[in-house]
């Protein structure tokens, strides 16, 4: 789990952070407007493309996505 | 439902929400035609003020220009005022397919469709011509209706950093398994003043099989050589697929845009593009107008000459001021502020002082990167821009930046 947040947490700060942003594992990143719902589809097919795993568009949500500990709880529910 | 308080209170909190954040447009009204001086009304009752404007995208000057005026009045006589109807039924005069091979002809493309605007060419080209097989790559700095334009298509959309090739090679690997891969820019960013580096990304859409699309509403008629645009800049032209561009600023500053390019692309939004086909055709008038613009471009180089001159003695005599600017070699020269307030507050002085010209802050522009953006024309005269710089630099005297780092305009101002 600690791993699949480093993951994410590394892909996310080289992605959207600028100069100065601090992301931590609980930053908020949709609601904040540090990501974009667009790029919420590149973070999604990153995951799936690393993980080899399927998100349905259902569970993939500006919610589930909200921080990287969600995102990572989300990719958990899918990895076997 | 019918419109009562509870609706009404919604809406005023709206609004008022909208003023608490600064965020809260009004207009200026303007008494005289758009020149390099206009007479202004601010606020609204206010005594009129004879201004020079800085912030218009009237870039080659040809918004009253007396010939494009005189080819529109003969348009309004020859072609009447308006088509009463959309372009495939009875909304195409002669002028208009013209005007397509006119534009095809100046930018070098394969064929030209118009739109009523370019809002409505970005609004309208994704959906017509790509599926959800395909994907579309943008800078992250693209223009609102660009993004409005995506959103309005089932394509896959993923961006890249403002500007930075690497990533976008990074997300072209990505997406490899698309049917179609489309890279997304402006020519032009209108915020920065800079110009997408269209040489390297046309290298790239070869290398990874992709599209390219450049929206040039910030460079028809003055960026490149001869004005074709930063396809001619950067020695790309024909190779972009799809341009999108205005006649709302360079070209007459009146309306209208189009789409321009390979011609099956623009085949395809004649058959599909909803602002095409369900909105009215361009007023003849208006037609004529951009008609005669070209027209004076095709003439000479005079008038981008001009602008280009004008831009570099503007850049030259603020950086020699002591301003901090965004470096760049268009007409549009931001001048970098830092803090929303001082943006805003050196707006106002500067008006005082008979300058008209903007501040942008966030949301507008990232946080802690508020400026004054100033654009040149070819309407400015050497004595409208020494005035300028006597203004600018009376009121950055007032404010004590010249010639500061922007370590010390941020300590002194906050971000
Ligand atoms: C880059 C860009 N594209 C499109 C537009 C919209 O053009 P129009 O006024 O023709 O709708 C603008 C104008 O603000 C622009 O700056």
């Amino acid at each position: 789990m600690d791993e699949i947040k480093d993951v994410i947490l590394a892909y996310v700060i080289d992605e959207y952070a600028s100069e100065g942003d601090e992301i931590h594992y609980d930053t908020p990143l949709i609601s904040s407007g540090l990501v974009d719902s667009f790029s919420m589809i590149s973070l999604k097919r990153f995951l799936e493309m690393k993980y080899q795993i399927s998100i349905p568009d259902e569970a993939a949500t500006p919610e589930t996505f909200d921080s990287v500990e969600k995102i990572a709880a989300l990719v958990q529910r899918f990895v076997k | 439902m019918s419109y009562d308080e509870r609706v009404r209170d919604l809406y005023r909190q709206q609004l008022e929400e909208i003023r608490q954040a600064g965020l809260f447009k009004q207009e200026r009204f303007i008494h005289s035609p758009q020149a390099a001086e206009i007479e202004v009304e601010f606020p609204a009752g206010a005594a009129r003020k004879k201004v020079i404007n800085i912030c218009a995208n009237n870039y080659l000057g040809l918004s009253s220009h007396p010939e494009v005026v005189r080819a529109a009045h003969e348009g309004l006589e020859t072609r009447g005022y308006g088509m009463s109807s959309v372009r495939f039924i009875c909304g195409t005069q002669d002028i208009h397919r013209e005007l397509e091979q006119v534009v095809t002809d100046f930018l070098g493309t394969e064929d030209t469709i118009l739109f009523p605007s370019c809002m409505d060419a970005n609004a309208g080209v994704f959906e017509a011509i790509l599926t959800k097989d395909d994907v579309m790559i943008s800078d992250r700095l693209v223009h609102a209706s660009i993004i409005d334009g995506m959103r309005l298509c089932s394509a896959e959309h993923d961006t890249y950093k403002h500007g930075d090739m690497d990533h976008l090679e990074k997300k072209l690997q990505q997406w490899k398994d698309k049917r179609l891969r489309v890279i997304i820019n402006d020519g032009v960013y209108s915020m920065d003043g800079d110009a997408a580096k269209l040489d390297e990304i046309v290298r790239l859409a070869e290398a990874y099989d992709a599209l390219v699309f450049v929206d040039d509403s910030h460079a028809t008629g003055f960026i490149g050589p001869t004005g074709r645009g930063t396809a001619e800049k950067f020695g790309v032209m024909g190779k972009v697929d799809i341009i999108t561009t205005t006649f709302g600023k360079a070209l007459g500053g009146a309306s209208g845009g189009c789409v321009s390019g390979r011609k099956e692309i623009v085949e395809m939004c004649r058959q599909r593009a909803r602002p095409y086909l369900f909105s009215n055709a361009m007023a003849p008038v208006i037609v004529a107008g951009v008609l005669k613009a070209f027209e004076i471009l095709k003439r000479s180089t005079e008038l981008r000459d001009k602008l280009e001159e004008n831009a570099r003695y503007w850049r030259a005599g603020l950086t020699e001021a002591g301003f901090i600017l965004k470096p760049g070699d268009t007409p549009i020269v931001p001048v970098m502020l830092f803090n929303a307030k001082l943006a805003q507050d050196f707006s106002r002085d500067l008006y005082e002082e008979g300058i008209y010209a903007v501040g942008f802050f966030f949301p507008v522009v990232a946080k802690g990167q508020a400026r004054i953006r100033t654009q040149l024309s070819a309407a400015h005269e050497k004595h409208h821009l020494d005035r300028a710089l006597e203004a600018f630099i009376k009121v950055g005297k007032k404010y004590d930046i010249l010639g500061k780092s922007e370590e010390e305009i941020v300590a002194r101002y906050g971000l």
